[in-house]
Parts: C-alpha cells; structure tokens; sequence
C-alpha cells in the first residue's frame, strides 16, 4: 500500500438514520428509503444528485431473501444507477463507507449514496438460528456451536491474559446503555446498575444477557461527496481521511483469542493512509464496535487507543465516559443504541459525522473534536473494519 | 474438489501468470459470492486462506465476480493498491434443487406467492423481446447452437456439441424458451490479478488493459422493469465506452463475451451494448456475422450455454475469454487481429443487474 498515492479527498455531507427497534412494521426496503431519504434531506439533495450507490448488509438468512442487495435495490435510491453491496459479515457497516469510499476516490463518481440495512426479526424463531449456519459445514457445523458460544470463548481468554474481573467488563455496558439515553433512535437505553447486568441471565459464562446488544431492526446512510462537490454542498463537510480492512484466517480455533491483530492491522492501515502516527493522542474519540461489552475493551487495544489489557483500567477510571479524556461510544453503541448489524456498524460512522459537526445534541462530546474513528467487526472473528474522520 | 480446492487451482494458474506472489505482492483481494448459492451465511469468511490473503484487506462484493473487478479498479485508481486479485467461483454442483432458491430472490410479500420460478419469468421477458424485436425462438435455438459448437475448440467448456438448431426439440419449458435455450449450470473458479499501470508494465510485456467499467441496475420489481430492453445493459455499458472513449461499439469491437444464460439474453443484450441496431441482432446473427470468423465474433468461447454456467463467476470467465482473446492465447477460437473487446454479465432472473467491461491490449 501506498498511502501517498491517495490523491482524492472524500468527504461525508449528510447522514440519516431510521429509529432501531424490534419487530419493525416497515420492509427492509422501506428501512433502506427512510434512512436514504433522510441523509439525503440533511445534505439537502434530491436522489438526481447522486451518481452511484453502495449498500451493506448481512446475511441474506436473516430476511429470507436471496440476492439481499437487489431486493433493496430500489428502496436504497439505485433504480437505474450504478449499484453494488458489499459483504464483510459483522463488519459491513463501517465497510460500507470505504465501499462509497472507491467509488469517489477513485475518481468514477463525485457522489456516492451509502445504505446499510439489516431486517433481523424476520428471522424466526429468533436470528441466532440464521448464525448456525455460518460454520464451516464440515467441520464445525456438527458441533452445534452458536455465536454466543464463540464470543465467550473468546472473552474467557482475553480476561484470563489480563487477569480482568467481570464487573470491569459490565462497566462498558452500564455506560453504553446509559450514553444511549442521549439518542433519539435508541433501542435499549436504560439507566442500568453494575449489578443489573451481573445479575441477569448467564448465556454462556461469562457471557451473560445484559454484556449482548439486542436483536434489531434499522437502517442508516451517509451521503460522500467529491471535495469540490463536497464544499459546494456543505460549509462543514466531515472527511473521510483513513481507511482500512483487514481478514485473518477462516480457521479461528489456531490462533490467540486474546487480541484481535486484524483490526491492529486494519487500524494501522487507516491511521497511516490519515497520517497519524500516535493514535492516542490524536484521537478525539472513538466509536468501536461493541456487540458485546468485552468488545470494546478488545478493539479499543487492536485501535491501538491503549495498551494490551489496559482497556479495562481506562473505563474504570472513567476515561471512555462520553465526558472523559478519551470518549468511547458516546453515541450508546450497539449495546445500548441496537444492532441491527450492518446498520449499526453504519450508525457509527453517522455519529462520527454528527459529532464532529458538532451536531450531536446532548450526546455532543466536549473540546471540540477534530479527529476520530469508527470501527466494525465481523466474521469468525476475524475482520477489521476501520475509518478514521476529520471535520 | 471443494470450493476451496477450486479456488485454490486457479489462484495459483493467476498467479503465476501474472508473475506474482499473493503474500508479497497482492495487496488486496476481491471476493464474489452470494451465501445461498454457497449455503453458508457469511461466505465472506471462508475465502482468505486459498487465495493467500490472510491477514491482508480481503472484501467481498455480493455479485458477479465483473462486480469485483469494478470494485478492485476503483481501489488501483484511487491509489490504495497497485496489485489486486478478484475471485470468484461456482459450486453448483453441491446444489441440490436450485430453482427455489431463485425463488426466495423475488419479493417475499408480493411476487413469491405467485409461485412464478425463474424460467417461467425468463420465459415472459423472451416472449416480450421477441415480439418487439421481430425474432422468434428459432433464433435463440440457433444462438445457443453456434456457442455450443464454439465450445467444442474451447478446452475449458463442458457443453460442446455440434448440433443443428432443432425446431422439433424437446419442447417448451416456458413459452417460448425452451431446455436448449438454458445454460446448464457447472462449477469452477477464476482468478484474476490486476495492476496499476506502472507495476503492471513491470510484470509483463503484454497487458490488457481496462479501458472502461460500468455496471447498473435497472428496477427490481417484476411489475415496473423494462421486460423489452435490456436496460441495464445499456447503462452500463454507456459508462464503460464512455471511460474508454468509444463512441462507435459496433466497429470499437472485434470480440465480445456477453451473457448468454439464456440464448435470447445473447441478442437482447448484444442489442443494449449497441454490438447492433435495435432489432437487428438476430439478423446479423443469421447472416453470420456473429461466428467466430464473422465480422464481430459473440461469445467465440462458447458462453455460458457452451462453457456451462459458473453463477456469480460468469462474468469473471468472460472476462477471462477476452483477456486470452487480446493477447493472442485463445487457441483454436483465437479472433485474429482482436484489439478491442467487451465483456458483459448479467445477474440473472429475477435481477436486472449488470456489468459491462472494456479491455484492449494497447
């Protein structure tokens, strides 16, 4: 890779999100025009305006539909353009930008339209049953394994390296749930105590009901833009200054759980492409990707904001608080604003947008921040979603 | 062989054509699947090891591998990456019924119930473009006989048969379409290791270059799409001439692979990549002009009919042909002379997706 050669400046001007919920009454289609409809309404522009489109989503399994991407088709705003769906599992939300990305900096297109959607309760009896089949179906399939299952696993031995006790973990929860209060499009806000999320259910230890986000429904989009076009549009265009993706081996069970080097790599890519050399004094604040609580402890040190291990440390001393030093998901993430996945990984390039426009609202970030990223994650745990923002 | 046996085969015949070294050299690798055909959710996770892209940037792009390659061009121009590989591949055969799963593409709450599957839909469109466009199925029966018989001189095909178009044939499947006239499906996978200019001109003497991509969508409701013109096709392939700078397709092009999963797509899109007047496709291809040794030569590999249908890598072999084509290593289909060519695939039924590429070797 060759950062230096990057030559074109992409930049975000509008961003839209529908409300995440459980048992939406819209189609997927109509989650994907609203969120659309939206972005392109706060960038005040007509769909005439845009010359490509990029949509995310994951698994068809949750919907029940083949070919996802073109059964959205025209509720994402692609009737008659360029269009095409990108797929990284988990980690297509925050891909979908750097999909958009392509499009723009490459020089093809001075407008790209992102959609991500994601229907996941139309997955009966619940969408946990469409994550059975994401196992090799040779291998592992027999075995039964679920999601939850392979998260513990893998949280087990990040708190065993670390020495880490639950309670730091639930920490991320209580304060992602309570920073979603803030968030007009929350799904599972709560003023929740530690001991709420020790005391509820054990799933698969240590993973418990209130260290998960929920099942949901929703759809955001960003509007990108050329930099030409971009400053004709806006007066506060937020840019789009790193990106980067990386995917680690298929076969999971060979390697240390413990950090998560993909999204090390993945982040290393996107900070160079943005020039930054020390992360974490040049972050502002950030939104990784917390599906689960131990999760943002985990990407937090594969972004390189800390040492290995030293997560935990920071979110007690109450660093990551939406008004501490370093802020980490002050939108509520996807523990306390939802998951419907690939929307939610979209979402927090959304907050970014709003946060470094100073739009934020109550959930605003104090100091006037200049600099941050957003993160995703995917697959068997295995790839790494990044994008680093300037305003 | 697996998928991953596949994809590891032509992974490593790309690799080596190309002269490079998928852990020093690819900087980024491109994926094409969609997990029903493969029926495993999140097929995006079993696709680094095989190509030697473990611990890099590895993405999948839900379509025809031609999608992939778009995406992969827009990451060379963008600067990201000077080599990028794209892959794409078939495992039909593990398929037991394919045709519900066609199914569950329409929309669940009001086409599915109609219980319309895809050869009944791609019955209709056929019927619709031929009434308009004046053929009728003869046509189509001997579109799928010359890219039968053009298989024959291809080592790769599956499908190669001398065969007179036969107006007695097995029947209909579907008004008017009948067995001939569908792409029996196959498997198989492809490889393909693009550069920018610069590294390019450095592995190789002889590039193929890409002049021009463009890929569209035309609606996706059964009940508002154009049933007549290949819309899409038209689209995209109005970006791609427009990015190589041909304004006149029809004598731009010495060789073209497009689409044929079924035979009439052949004429309908030969007509929207404007290869041809409107209405004149089956004209021309009566007069031979469409042979390998006509004027301008369609699917001298034999397409999909020919070649068997590879699902979302089908774009990608087209593609492939072209290459071979432009360079001079097509073997006994070998277009003497060829500067140009275009490739097209289409997403098949019930899309109306696709994406058109323009290679040339100078």
């Amino acid at each position: 890779m060759n950062e230096l050669n990057v030559k074109k400046r992409v930049a975000v001007v509008g961003a839209g999100m529908t409300k995440f919920m459980r048992r939406a009454q819209e189609t997927g289609k109509e989650l994907a025009f609203e969120a659309a409809r939206q972005a392109l309404d706060s960038a005040s522009m007509r769909i005439e305006d845009i010359e490509s489109v990029a949509l995310g989503s994951a698994p068809d399994a949750f919907d029940g539909v083949h070919m996802k991407g073109e059964y959205l088709l025209d509720g994402a705003g692609a009737w008659r353009k360029p269009y095409s769906r990108n797929f990284v599992g988990g980690g297509t939300g925050v891909f979908s930008p750097i999909h958009g990305w392509f499009h723009v900096a490459s020089g093809l297109y001075d407008t790209c339209l992102v959609v991500a959607e994601e229907k996941m309760s139309t997955c009966l009896p619940h969408p946990q049953t469409a994550f059975l089949t994401i196992f090799d179906n040779m291998i592992e399939r027999p075995l039964g394994p679920n999601l939850i299952w392979i998260f513990a696993l893998e949280m087990q031995r990040y708190m065993q390296t670390h020495k880490i006790p639950k309670e730091q973990i639930a920490q991320v929860a209580v304060k992602n749930k309570r920073n979603a209060l803030d968030h007009p499009s929350a799904q599972i806000a709560q003023a929740v105590t530690l001991q709420d999320i020790l005391d509820s259910e054990v799933l698969a230890w240590p993973v418990q009901r209130l260290d998960i986000s929920p099942v949901s429904d929703g759809a955001c989009a960003v509007v990108l833009a050329s930099e030409d076009v971009a400053r004709k549009i806006t007066d506060s265009p937020v840019w789009i200054d790193g990106v980067g993706w990386n995917l680690d081996t298929t076969y999971w069970t060979n390697r240390d759980l413990y950090f998560p080097r993909y999204v090390a790599s993945a982040a290393r890519m996107a900070y160079g492409m943005a020039g930054i050399s020390n992360p974490r004094k040049e972050i502002d604040f950030a939104e990784p990707y917390d599906p689960f609580d131990y999760k943002e402890l985990h990407h937090m040190e594969g972004l390189l904001l800390c040492r290995k291990g030293e997560a935990p440390k920071l979110t007690a001393e109450g660093v990551t608080q939406r008004d501490g030093k370093l802020p980490i998901c002050p939108s509520g993430g996807l523990l306390g604003v939802g998951n419907p996945i690939a929307a939610a990984g979209l979402m927090k390039i959304c907050e970014l947008f709003w946060q470094l426009r100073g739009e934020a609202g109550k959930r605003q970030v104090a100091g006037d921040p200049r600099t941050a990223v957003a993160q995703a994650w995917g697959d068997l745990m295995q790839i790494g979603t990044v994008v680093v923002m300037r305003a | 062989m697996s998928y991953k046996e596949l994809i590891f085969d032509a992974a490593v015949k790309a690799y080596a054509d190309a002269g490079v070294d998928p852990r020093r050299d690819v900087e980024s690798f491109v994926c094409s699947s969609e997990d029903f055909y493969e029926g495993t959710s999140i097929f995006d996770e079993y696709v680094p090891d095989q190509l030697g892209g473990a611990l890099k940037p590895v993405c999948t792009i839900s379509g025809d591998g031609m999608y992939s390659v778009s995406t992969a061009y827009m990451q060379i121009l963008a600067g990201l990456f000077d080599i990028v590989a794209v892959e794409a591949h078939s495992k039909a055969s593990d398929i037991v019924n394919i045709s519900p799963i066609y199914d569950l593409a329409l929309d669940p709450i009001y086409t599915r119930p109609l219980g319309v599957n895809a050869n009944f839909i791609a019955g209709l469109e056929m019927n619709k473009f031929l009434q308009a466009s004046g053929a009728n199925h003869l046509h189509c029966r001997e579109v799928a006989a010359k890219n039968r018989r053009n298989a024959l001189s291809n080592d790769l095909a599956m499908n190669g048969a001398d065969l007179e178009p036969n107006s007695n044939s097995s029947g209909f499947i579907s008004y008017p379409l009948s067995a001939e006239d569908v792409a029996p499906l196959a498997d198989g996978a492809a490889v393909v290791v693009l550069a920018g200019e610069d590294a390019a001109k450095q592995l190789r003497d002889d590039p193929v270059w890409i002049n021009g991509v463009g890929w569209a969508s035309d609606s996706p409701t059964l009940e508002t799409r154009d049933w007549e013109r290949a819309t899409y096709a038209a689209l995209a392939s109005k970006q791609a001439y427009h990015q190589a700078k041909v304004h006149d397709p029809a004598q731009a092009v010495q060789v073209a692979e497009i689409d044929d999963t079924y035979s009439y797509k052949e004429l309908q899109h030969a007509e929207a990549l404007a290869l041809t007047g409107r209405d004149r496709a089956h004209t021309l291809l009566q007069d031979g002009v469409f042979d390998v040794d006509g004027q301008l030569p369609i699917n001298p590999s034999g397409g999909s009919i020919g070649m068997g249908h590879t699902l979302e890598m089908s774009g990608l072999v087209r593609m492939i042909e072209i290459v071979k084509q432009l360079r001079g290593q097509a073997g006994a289909h070998q277009i003497h002379g060829a500067q140009t060519g275009i490739a097209f695939a289409w997403r098949g039924v019930p899309t109306t997706s696709g994406a058109a590429i323009v290679l040339s070797n100078r």
